[in-house]
């Protein structure tokens, strides 16, 4: 099982939980599980066709990585917004 | 008491006032500080507050409440089918339809969403996103965005969309077929002998009048036009304008001669003329256009007002005028254009304005 750490606004939407533990062998099938427990993440991780958005960060035990990257059972898995994305 | 819907780079604020120069408006609430609120309204049959909100880091959104102070919802569907290469990048336009809770959104990169519960869930417009021209369709500056939705009042079948640059597009089933409504447009940023069959046009705005359905007006990317004939046709109506170039517009609903226009210098200079603050009105389907500008900045103003800033409330010579700027200023007026007073101040950058 993974543990999926999560920051405010995300945070909110996961029902408040800021450690989610959850199974899956990807960083993509952990996400698309998040959403199923969390409906209400829908959409702010993943892109419609399954992509980490652009302005989206995804550290799996430090290293920054995307949807198709592997998972270890014992991983930590940060989201976290990046930097370059809130230049509007 | 009038209400206002501000969409800013920095949130959604809700202002309250009299339209009077007397006091500015309170604002009574800041939503979603730090992201951008492109565009909200209260769609006046149901009540509710929707707002079309863009994180820089988790996309758009739409959002809705009957409270705006309160908790906001996600709205569900805004999203293209899974297998498309592409994804929704802002939601530029709602727009209550003709029928119990239809509900219409236009998006970039140029899609209509139609909803039928009053916002809450949405579908994809398939015939329009299936259009075959679509690989080739141009964005203007503002990417490839679908803005402008002009319901035929008491038939939800007759549509017009105006798609940033991709022309003017009709539908008399709903959105079932389209068919381009361009004739008549120019567009002076194509050589001469590419502007004949183009669909690379670039609508800024477009208004139906409601009395007269068959009348549209329009602010193109160098141009002001009307057509009388629902948009097959167009002329043009900018002779008497200070420039043909601008973003938003608006329309007295009780007049279908009317429109009222923010010229800016050009689409090299998007400041408003010689920088003095100028709305223009015309009552003659645009035969005259006339300054409205008592109580405006007149000296060294260089404002830039986007393509949802400004809306009206009401009708007749009592019409509410009101508008935001990127600097952060919004304008009022409560006497149809014919003086001004300052709303607000220094808010964020305005992308838009909605009488609640």
């Amino acid at each position: 099982m993974a543990i999926v750490r999560l920051r405010a606004p995300l945070k909110d939407l996961a029902g408040g939980n800021r450690e989610i533990t959850i199974e899956g062998a990807s960083v993509g099938e952990i996400l698309r599980e998040l959403e199923r427990l969390h409906p209400k993440i829908t959409g702010w991780v993943l892109d419609e066709h399954g992509r980490v958005r652009r302005h989206v960060n995804i550290f799996v035990d430090g290293d920054r990585v995307r949807e198709d990257a592997p998972v270890a059972h014992d991983a930590t898995l940060h989201v976290l917004p990046s930097i370059s994305g809130g230049s509007r | 008491m009038t209400e206002l819907l501000v969409g800013t780079k920095k949130g959604l604020f809700v202002l309250g006032g009299e339209p009077s120069a007397e006091k500015p408006f309170e604002v009574a609430v800041r939503a979603f500080p730090g992201d951008e609120v492109e565009f909200a309204i209260r769609d006046p049959r149901s009540g509710r507050y929707l707002a079309s909100v863009t994180s820089g880091h988790y996309g758009p959104r739409v959002m809705h409440t009957m409270d705006p102070g309160g908790d906001w919802e996600q709205t569900t569907g805004l999203a293209f089918p899974e297998g498309d290469d592409w994804s929704v990048e802002r939601i530029w336009a709602i727009r209550p339809g003709e029928a119990d809770g239809l509900t219409y959104a236009g998006v970039a990169p140029a899609a209509l969403f139609a909803s039928t519960d009053g916002g809450l869930t949405w579908e994809l417009n398939r015939a329009l996103w299936d259009q075959p021209t679509r690989s080739s369709w141009q964005p203007g500056a503002g990417g490839l965005c679908l803005h402008s939705i002009a319901t035929w009042p008491g038939d939800p079948a007759r549509l017009a969309i105006g798609i940033s640059a991709v022309g003017v597009w009709l539908s008399d089933d709903a959105g079932q077929t389209w068919r381009h409504g361009n004739t008549g447009l120019v567009p002076p940023y194509l050589p001469e002998d590419s502007q004949g069959d183009t669909i690379d046009l670039c609508v800024h705005n477009m208004h139906r009048a409601p009395l007269r359905p068959e009348r549209l007006f329009m602010q193109f990317h160098g141009g002001v036009y009307r057509s009388d004939d629902a948009g097959e046709t167009w002329r043009s109506i900018a002779d008497g304008l200070p420039s043909d170039f601008g973003f938003p517009m608006v329309i007295d609903p009780a007049d279908p001669d009317s429109a009222f226009v923010i010229p800016l210098v050009a689409d090299t200079d998007r400041v408003t003329v010689d920088g003095r603050v100028r709305v223009f009105g015309t009552r003659n389907a645009g035969g005259t256009w006339t300054s409205l500008s008592d109580g405006l900045p007149q000296e060294n103003a260089y404002l830039t007002i986007l393509r949802q800033a400004f809306d009206s409330e009401g009708e007749g010579p009592e019409m509410g005028l009101y508008f935001g700027a990127t600097s952060g200023d919004v304008f009022g007026s409560g006497d149809s254009g014919a003086s001004w007073f300052t709303v607000r101040e220094r808010l964020a950058p305005v992308n838009s304005v909605r009488v609640a």
